[in-house]
Order: structure tokens, then sequence, then C-alpha cells
């Protein structure tokens, strides 16, 4: 009851819920307007600022890993490289170490024949040399037995030295013509 | 009985009054606007939004705490979900704005659903009024400034591609849309949607009080009133999320606009 009347008494002061209370748009103004300052100026920013670097180490880091990676592949060119380069020296060395060897032993080989033939050669000279002198002396030797022998056997004495070299001789080249054609 | 009548504000059926409480200083005064529950619960919303964002974003991290994570997906969703896919890469410049405005309308509509509370600022005119204009003359001002002029803005607005025979037609129309109806609708809406909330919840709740006290044999209606009370109360809590959101979406449209080049 008592509300009630307090309530009709209220009716003076009727509000109209239209038509706002300037002291209510004040202090929402000043009010809003104090909460745009603060968040605007202190807390929004700091966001984007933190959503930026947030970015930036996602792509940062993407890009760090791209960078690695890169250089891991260009290391394991480089390797690669590098090994098919020893391969390829490693192939020459050997080609070359069998190319010298071969020619060593090629060396050797014409040095052995060539001693070989020059041994062969002088103990063919050497050869030559004692036939021709046993030739020699078997020639004279013969030629005394021959005429000691004659002498003896006919009992005559050949003064005539000249007459007697020329018998010898002409009987040597007889015998030497004769087994000359058995020799050949 | 009387104490707790005055207290309910024990008339039914409830009125425009019901809006207007005594103010709190000074004490009981009815024609003092100054310092009030609502003028109260203003600075309140502004110092509990303050105060939350300074202290989850006081040492931001790269990797957020959970109370950064909840401060910045209220501005991400402001800045992705509204800024920018409303006005596009420029919105990104809007985003602050905005989400102040989201955040502000959305705390001073849930004071309304809030126990002890029960009555949103927004639900007297001047808070919703009050932000209209702001963005009125945000979109205007953008308006003007990416257009190079006042003239060719309102050029770039009013004149659409049309034949020049219709012109006298839509030239008036446009403007009544886009520069008288646009602040009005703004704050209507968001006022009219509290007030209306309030005056729901009001009807509900004092409507059982009423019929208990009229009639004791009365007092399963009056439950029946509670529970539908509550179920309102949920109804309501969409109700302030959505006008929150549409307020903040129809500041980022205009902006957007304004600072379109084709109409």
């Amino acid at each position: 009851m008592l509300a009630y009347l307090a309530a009709e008494g209220g009716e003076t002061t009727e509000h109209n819920p239209i038509i706002p209370a300037w002291e209510e748009i004040v202090v929402g103004t000043v009010a809003f307007a104090l909460l745009c300052f603060v968040l605007m100026k202190f807390v929004f920013p700091m966001m984007e600022k933190t959503f930026a670097a947030r970015v930036d180490a996602i792509e940062g880091g993407l890009k760090r890993a791209e960078a690695a990676q890169a250089e891991a592949n260009e290391l394991l060119e480089q390797y690669r490289a590098q090994l098919s380069e020893a391969r390829t020296e490693a192939a020459r060395i050997r080609d070359e170490a069998r190319a010298d060897a071969e020619g060593i032993r090629q060396d050797v080989l014409a040095k052995a024949r060539e001693e070989s033939d020059r041994i062969i050669a002088a103990g063919r000279d050497q050869l030559a040399a004692q036939r021709e002198s046993i030739v020699r002396e078997l020639r004279t030797e013969v030629g005394t037995l021959a005429v000691d022998l004659a002498s003896r056997i006919v009992g005559e004495s050949l003064a005539d030295e000249a007459r007697s070299r020329g018998t010898v001789d002409r009987f040597i080249s007889d015998l030497g013509a004769g087994t000359g054609t058995g020799r050949r | 009985m009387i104490g707790q009548s005055t207290v309910l504000a024990a008339e039914f059926p409830p009125s425009v009054e019901d809006f207007y409480l005594p103010s709190i200083l000074p004490w009981g005064a009815h024609d003092s606007y100054w310092f009030t529950k609502i003028t109260l619960l203003i600075w309140v919303s502004v110092a509990v939004i303050i105060i939350f964002f300074l202290v989850s974003y006081r040492k931001p991290q790269l990797v957020p705490t959970k109370k950064q994570w909840l401060a910045e997906s209220l501005y991400g969703f402001v800045r992705n979900n509204i800024a920018v896919e409303m006005i596009g890469p420029r919105g990104v410049a809007f985003a602050p704005y905005l989400t102040t405005l989201f955040c502000f309308i959305l705390l001073n509509n849930f004071f309304s659903i809030v126990p002890l509370i029960q009555i949103s600022p927004n639900s007297h005119i001047a808070f919703p009024a009050l932000l209209a204009v702001i963005s009125y003359v945000m979109f205007i001002y953008v308006g003007v400034r990416h257009h190079g002029g006042l003239f060719k803005y309102l050029k770039a607005a009013l004149i659409p591609p049309a034949p020049w025979f219709i012109l006298p037609l839509l030239i008036p129309i446009e403007f009544f849309s886009n520069f008288m109806v646009r602040p009005f609708s703004l704050a209507v809406r968001l006022f009219a949607n509290m007030f209306a909330g309030h005056m729901l919840l009001l009807v509900f709740t004092l409507g059982g009080f009423a019929m208990v006290s009229a009639n004791v044999w009365f007092t399963p209606f009056s439950i029946v009133s509670w529970i539908m009370t509550i179920a309102l109360t949920f109804l309501e809590f969409l109700v302030i999320v959505l006008q929150a959101y549409v307020f903040t979406v129809l500041t980022a449209s205009y902006v957007q606009g304004a600072l379109a080049d084709e109409h």
C-alpha cells in the first residue's frame, strides 16, 4: 500500500524511456572514452604485435628449416661431387700405374732381349773367331804334318820350299772344296 | 512484507518507472542521474574490462597462457570474424575500436541476467544512443576521408548507378536510409531489446508475486511464472550476445559501405 502510494507520488516525475538523460550521456561518454583509450592504446596494439611476432616466429622457423635443408643438400652434392672426383682420380691413378707397369715390363723385356741378343751375338762372334783361328792353326799343322808324312813316305827331302808350299795349298783347297760342299 | 515489496518495486504490472531506480548519491533522490545503479554499472563494466585485459595481457608471450588466450581470442574473434570479414584487409585498423565496442555492449547487456544486478545500462537509451552516434560519426568521417571530401563522399554514397530519371526518387531514399535511419535503428534496436528483455523478466517475476499475494491458490501459476522467468533468462542470454554482435557487425558494415568505391 505504502509502495503504491510512493509510486503514485513518483508519477509527478514521469520518465520517457526514449528521451536520454543528459547526465547519463556524459557519464557514458567519459566512461566509454576511458575504456577506448586504455584498450586501444595499451592492449590491442600489443596483441597485434604479439600476433605479428607469432607469425614471424613460425615463418622464421620455417625459413630457417628451409635454409638448413638447402645447406644440407648443398653439402651432400658437394660430398657426392668430391666422391666421384676421388673415384675418377683413383681410377686414373690405377690406369696410370697399370700403364707404367706395362711400360716397365716392356722395357725390361726389351732390355733382356737385347742383352740376350747381344750375348748370343758375342758368343757367335767368339765362336767364329775361334773357328777361324782353329782353322788357321789346323791348316798350318795339317800342312806340316802332311809334308812330314809325305817326305817320310816318299823319302825324299823337299828342299825347295816354294814348290812344296804350292803343293800343300793346292791339296788343302781341294780338301776344303770337298768338305765345303759336304757341309753345306 | 512492505519492505520486501519496495525492494522488488512490487507494482504490477511493471512500468517504465521500474527502469528508473532511486539514485545512490544522493541516496533515494528521484531526479538525480549522476550516480545511480545504472551509472555505477557503467563504471563497473569499464573497470572490469580494463582490468581483465590489462591483467591477462600484462606479459604477452608467444605461447599464450590460458588468460592471455582468452583475451586474444576475444580480440581475434572481432578482428577476424567481424572487422576483416566485413571490411577486408583495411578492417584491421578498425578492429581495436570494434572489439572495445563489442566488449562494452556485451558486458553491459550481460548485467541484465546477473543475479542481484539484473538490469542493463543499455535499457536506458542514453548509452545505446551514445554508441550509435559514435558509429555514425565514425563511418561518415571515414567516408569523407576515403573519398577526399564531404561532397565526393555524398556523391558516392547517394547516387547509385541508375538511370537519371529515377535518381530524384532514389537519392532521398538513400539519404533517408543511410544518414537518418542508421543511428536511430542502431540505438533503438539495442535499447529496445534490453528494455523489452528486462520488462519480460519483470512481468513474469512480479506476476508470480502478484498472483501469490492475490490468492494462495494461485501458487502453482506463480511457480510456472517463475520457471518461465528462468527460461526467459536463457533466451535473454541469447539476445545479449546477439545484440552485441549485431551492433558491432552493423558498425563494421557501415564503415565498409563508407570505404566502398563502387556502389
